[in-house]
């Protein structure tokens, strides 16, 4: 936990004090530009190393009653048997994350000398990782207003639904508020619960950080220590055209803000965040539940060998016809 | 590899996806800060012009909050000039091409003020020019 929170310091002490120096090409043009060469590379990388992994074993996860007997009643989502009921699991898993709605808590409750083994259905970690990845969403959505020109029609709809309240100038955006209260509940699961903490390592605590790094400098950037956002657009269009330029009147806070982002997309693809492209090659999620209709043959099983009986036939079939042996081909008659 | 023929076509996707900004903007031109209508008769805005590129909203809310609740009408700014605290009577007398600053601006990057839903633009209503708020 200390030496992720130090990592994600330092990233913030370095992009701040690097651009101080005088360092802003590289950290507003360089590092996010390899950045987002590095994310694609390492996704593609990561997601062809899956698609080569042989799958020995059908192992789909069933979360309900499996296709049987035609009188009884199917799963049909929660064990589906056709391409069209797993490619519905796999949307609304990723979408709505039904299997984590199941979560449950063991927890030792009572009073008294007798506390007993509790398990509970919790589903705190259900409600705040969908609010967390819908917010990120959003929160990403709306920033395609500084890569696109003009800015299509739909993120200014966004932009007021999600500043509805019209409360403060800049107007508030309610996804902000609610990323980083989803990000802080995530992080303090991991360090309330000593289970959960005694099994957290520096992978995970390392992205909570990284992304309240980006929540809270994005936060200051647009509330607190501002900048001038037509610049930052100069800036980030410079990016996205190839043509980069380094505006006048971009503060550091930018700088620091870009650079958790350019960490977050190298980092994404050797990380757990994987999960986004992951979860699409789960066999436990990507394999229908068909294994009463189909056998699933393992793919490195070496080519059998195998005789066929008629070939055995063929070997012995005088010997055979001798000991007087039932025969499917008889032997020719000699002449 | 295994079941190529779906996950090619997914990365394929993929890629275009995130790189769907370069694509867009090879055809679009290239882009430039916004061209903006400067006043005509006046040196400077109320604050040194860095400070409003980055701060105008924040300005405009105290302002707002300094007129409405502390009843407090007028702005000394950091130059020592004193100003009218009034939107459409300081700010837009001098920027009297709402169109052409404001919008221009904003449209660029994506902002939409509510306020003109009750404040009213320049030139909407014939005979509504303050005396620019310079006291
Ligand atoms: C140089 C570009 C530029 C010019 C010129 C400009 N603005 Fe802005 N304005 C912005 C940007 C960028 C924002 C959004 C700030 C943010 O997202 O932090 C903004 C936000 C605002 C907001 C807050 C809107 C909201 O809903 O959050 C108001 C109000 C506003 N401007 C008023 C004005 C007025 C009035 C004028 C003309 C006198 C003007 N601005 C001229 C760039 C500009
Ligand atoms: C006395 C006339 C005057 C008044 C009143 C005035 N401005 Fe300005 N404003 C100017 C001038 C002149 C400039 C250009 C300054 C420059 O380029 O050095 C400017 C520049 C600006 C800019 C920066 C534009 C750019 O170059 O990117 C913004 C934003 C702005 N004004 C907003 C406002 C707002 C909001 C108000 C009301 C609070 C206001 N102005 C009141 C004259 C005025
Ligand atoms: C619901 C209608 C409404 C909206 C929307 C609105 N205002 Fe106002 N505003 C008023 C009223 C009414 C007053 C009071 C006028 C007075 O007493 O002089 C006022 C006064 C102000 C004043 C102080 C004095 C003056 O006359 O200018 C400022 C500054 C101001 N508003 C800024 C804003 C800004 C910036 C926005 C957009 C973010 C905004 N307002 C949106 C209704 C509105």
């Amino acid at each position: 936990m200390a030496f992720s929170l130090m990592m994600a310091l330092s990233i913030a002490v370095i992009a701040g004090v690097g651009a101080g120096l005088g360092l802003e090409y590289f950290f507003g043009i360089v590092l996010p530009l390899a950045a987002v060469l590095v994310f694609i590379a390492g996704v593609v990388w990561r997601v062809i190393g899956w698609a080569r992994a042989p799958v020995p074993f059908s192992i789909a996860t069933t979360g309900g009653q499996q296709k049987s007997l035609p009188w009884i009643k199917p799963a049909c989502l929660d064990a589906p048997y056709t391409s069209v009921g797993v490619i519905g699991r796999m949307v609304l898993e990723a979408v709505t994350f039904r299997s984590l709605f199941r979560n449950t808590a063991a927890e030792m409750r009572g009073e008294g000398d007798e506390p007993r083994l509790i398990y509970w259905s919790s589903k705190w970690l259900w409600a705040f990782g969908l609010l967390f990845h819908a917010a990120f969403f959003l929160v990403l959505f709306r920033h395609f207003r500084f890569f696109l020109e003009p800015v299509p029609f739909f993120i200014p709809w966004i932009e007021n639904l999600d500043g509805l309240m019209q409360f403060g100038v800049p107007r508030f955006f309610m996804s902000d508020a609610l990323l980083l209260a989803a990000v802080l509940f995530l992080l303090l699961r991991r360090l309330k619960d000593p289970k959960l903490r005694y099994i957290s390592l520096p992978a995970d605590y390392f992205p909570l950080f990284v992304l309240l790094g980006i929540i809270i400098s994005g936060i200051a950037l647009r509330y607190f220590a501002k900048s001038d956002v037509a610049s930052i657009k100069v800036l980030t269009m410079g990016l996205v055209t190839l043509n980069p330029v380094l505006p006048e009147g971009v503060g550091t806070t930018f700088f620091v803000h870009l650079t958790f982002v350019s960490v977050l997309l190298i980092y994404l693809p050797f990380s757990k965040l994987m999960h986004m492209a992951g979860i699409f090659f789960s066999p436990t999620r990507n394999m229908p539940c068909n294994t009463r209709q189909y056998r699933h043959i393992n793919p490195w099983n070496p080519p059998k060998k195998y005789r066929t009986y008629a070939e055995y036939e063929d070997e012995f079939r005088e010997v055979m016809a001798e000991a007087g042996l039932p025969l499917e081909k008889q032997p020719e008659e000699e002449k | 590899m295994y079941n190529a023929r779906y996950v090619i076509p997914a990365l394929l996707v993929f890629i275009i996806l995130i790189t769907l900004p370069f694509w867009v903007n090879v055809v679009t031109p290239e882009y430039s800060r916004p061209e903006l209508v400067l006043p005509a008769g006046a040196e400077a805005c109320v604050e040194p012009v860095e400070y409003m590129r980055a701060e105008h909203m924040r300005l405009l809310n105290e302002w707002r909050d300094a007129a409405l609740r502390e009843g407090k009408r007028v702005y000394t700014s950091s130059t020592g000039q004193v100003w009218d605290i009034n939107l459409q009577n300081t700010c837009m007398h001098c920027h009297t091409d709402k169109a052409g600053f404001c919008d221009a601006c904003h449209d660029s990057n994506s902002v939409d003020p509510y306020c003109w839903d009750c404040h009213i633009e320049p030139g909407a209503v014939t005979g509504a020019s303050g005396n620019g708020g310079k006291q």
